[in-house]
């Protein structure tokens, strides 16, 4: 638990942070980013709280079970949307001109549209879902470790 | 004498380093197709702008599989270690 103005500061730019990481996930198949790097963007606001709020205020609300719950679900729709390109090959592009994240951009420098990529966004926000409920488990466990060795000190 | 080894040590490996930048080979060389194939074709292809993502999920995706998997197992590891520790000291 840091000072005030650290909290009211922290609780400010984590919306920030996390509008920032879920640009990065869902714009994967347009600029640059995709689900590994949101990912990462969205724990980071996750680390930002945790050392702001400490890791107990922290854990009263987000606890681990659920994250890592978020996680399975995310390689879940990642494994399969890759197992419903069966019909050609493992890992097939199978939603390329459907009505579903369909658009087919013209070759060369193009404005970009968001409903293009086939498979590609929905794949990003389920390694998004996955890197993110990851990688903030893994920081929220070991921070409630550490405070718990330094209260046994 | 521990410092004169480390010293000699890291100057044959920066020495080696200095070597390799000037013995590397051209960028680009040597040619292969598989770039060019993948930037014409990435678009009409995946539908997708950013070539690197559409390589990274769509052309490899085993990789990706593999890399989530990783993480996956990673988190469970690290997960049921600090758990463990949590409970006992209850």
């Amino acid at each position: 638990m840091m000072s005030k103005i650290v909290r009211t500061m922290a609780s400010f730019l984590i919306l920030f942070a996390l509008i920032y990481g879920l640009y990065i996930i869902m714009h994967g198949h347009s600029t640059p980013g995709g689900g590994f790097q949101g990912g990462a963007v969205v724990a980071s606001g996750v680390a930002l709280l945790i050392v702001a709020f400490g890791s107990h205020s922290i854990h009263r609300s987000l606890l681990e079970r659920r994250l890592s719950i978020l996680m399975s679900i995310g390689l879940l729709i990642f494994i399969g949307l890759a197992f419903g390109g069966m019909t050609g090959t493992f890992f097939y592009n199978f939603l390329v001109g459907s009505p579903i994240f369909g658009h087919v951009p013209p070759s060369g420098p193009n404005p970009g549209e968001m409903s293009s990529g086939g498979v590609i966004p929905i794949m990003d926000i389920g390694v998004g879902l996955n890197v993110a409920g990851g990688l903030s488990a893994i920081l929220l466990v070991m921070a409630l470790a550490t405070t718990l060795t330094e209260a046994e000190e | 004498m521990r410092k004169i080894a480390i010293a000699v040590s890291l100057s044959i490996f920066i020495g080696f380093l200095i070597a390799t930048a000037f013995l590397i080979h051209p960028f680009g060389y040597p040619p292969s197709e598989m770039d060019d194939y993948i930037i014409e074709n990435t678009q009409s292809e995946t539908g997708a702008n950013n070539a690197v993502t559409a390589v990274v999920f769509d052309y490899r995706g085993f990789d990706t599989l593999g890399e989530a998997t990783i993480l996956f197992t990673a988190v469970t590891g690290v997960v049921m270690l600090f758990r463990a520790k949590k409970k006992r000291e209850k």
